[in-house]
């Protein structure tokens, strides 16, 4: 009789539940940060390049009067390159605001920074740059920023 | 011509890094998402539009972006975007006691690392 009792599941403490999900919940939490920060990184200096590309098209401005200015604009508005860039910055700032929701903010401005050497890479790579030799110190002082940022966790705070 | 320069920059670094640090504080009421699907996010950037802080942000963000743009047209580039990698300095205490955030010495040390970082950079395109 006594086998067809139901027996109440084991509670399960809070510590343990907490000791289960804090490790999931941090690496949750980094991927998800990591993701974002990646995003901006890259949407960031794509969107520069697209950014001259289509100013490129466009010309530089030759008169200041209102119909040429009007004129400017419009031309650089119908220029396919300067509305991927927007779509990019889009996503850059989308990728921004959502990822401080959760994550410090002294915790993403460093990281953001990768752009900075990302475009000095892709300008390397693609455009075939020249780049210093300063400037690659700047790009590994950088990365190693970053990376001692990263070993940091991204949220110390509690929702405001 | 130099108080004026001083006073663009001092924009730049306040304002600017100031505005970012309301948007975040805006961010941070409105709180974690945790749900990434195109309707959870534009009702998460509806709320964000409700916040004071975001509105404030945004306006010191413009006052430091055209802060930037007069500092470019009295100064050079090579030293306009080198001075304003202070910025990640200015930010990290304003983390620390407009956010409380715990910057830690090895967080203090990797936005060190990166300041100077993009210092260089920047330098060595000349």
């Amino acid at each position: 009789m006594s086998n067809l009792v139901c027996e109440p599941e084991e509670t399960v403490s809070d510590e343990a539940i907490r000791a289960f999900e804090h490790p999931r919940r941090t690496v949750h939490l980094r991927v998800k940060t990591y993701i974002l920060i990646m995003l901006m990184v890259l949407l960031s200096p794509v969107s520069n390049i697209l950014l001259k590309k289509g100013m490129d098209q466009v010309g530089p401005m030759v008169s200041w009067t209102p119909s040429r200015v009007v004129a400017f604009f419009v031309h650089a508005f119908s220029t396919g390159a300067i509305w991927l860039a927007i779509c990019c910055l889009m996503g850059f700032f989308v990728s921004y605001l959502l990822v401080l929701t959760w994550a410090d903010y002294t915790f993403v401005q460093p990281s953001a920074a990768l752009s900075n050497g990302l475009t000095a890479v892709l300008a390397f790579f693609i455009l075939h740059e020249y780049i210093s030799p300063i400037r690659w110190v700047g790009i590994l002082l950088i990365c190693s920023g970053v990376f001692v940022v990263g070993r940091t966790p991204p949220q110390t705070t509690e929702q405001l | 011509m130099i108080i004026t320069g001083v006073i663009f920059y001092l924009f730049i670094l306040l304002s600017g890094t100031g505005g970012e640090m309301c948007v975040s504080r805006a961010m941070k009421i409105v709180g974690e998402v945790t749900d990434f699907r195109p309707r959870s996010i534009a009702r998460v950037f509806i709320r964000a539009m409700k916040v004071p802080w975001i509105w404030i942000g945004v306006a010191m963000m413009a006052l430091g972006f055209f802060s930037l743009l007069g500092l470019l047209s009295i100064a050079n580039v090579s030293f306009v975007f080198p001075a304003s990698a202070l910025s990640y300095v200015v930010g990290a205490l304003g983390g620390k006691f407009f956010l409380g955030e715990n910057v830690t010495k090895q967080r203090w040390a990797g936005v060190l690392l990166v300041a100077l970082g993009v210092v260089l950079v920047v330098v060595g395109r000349g």
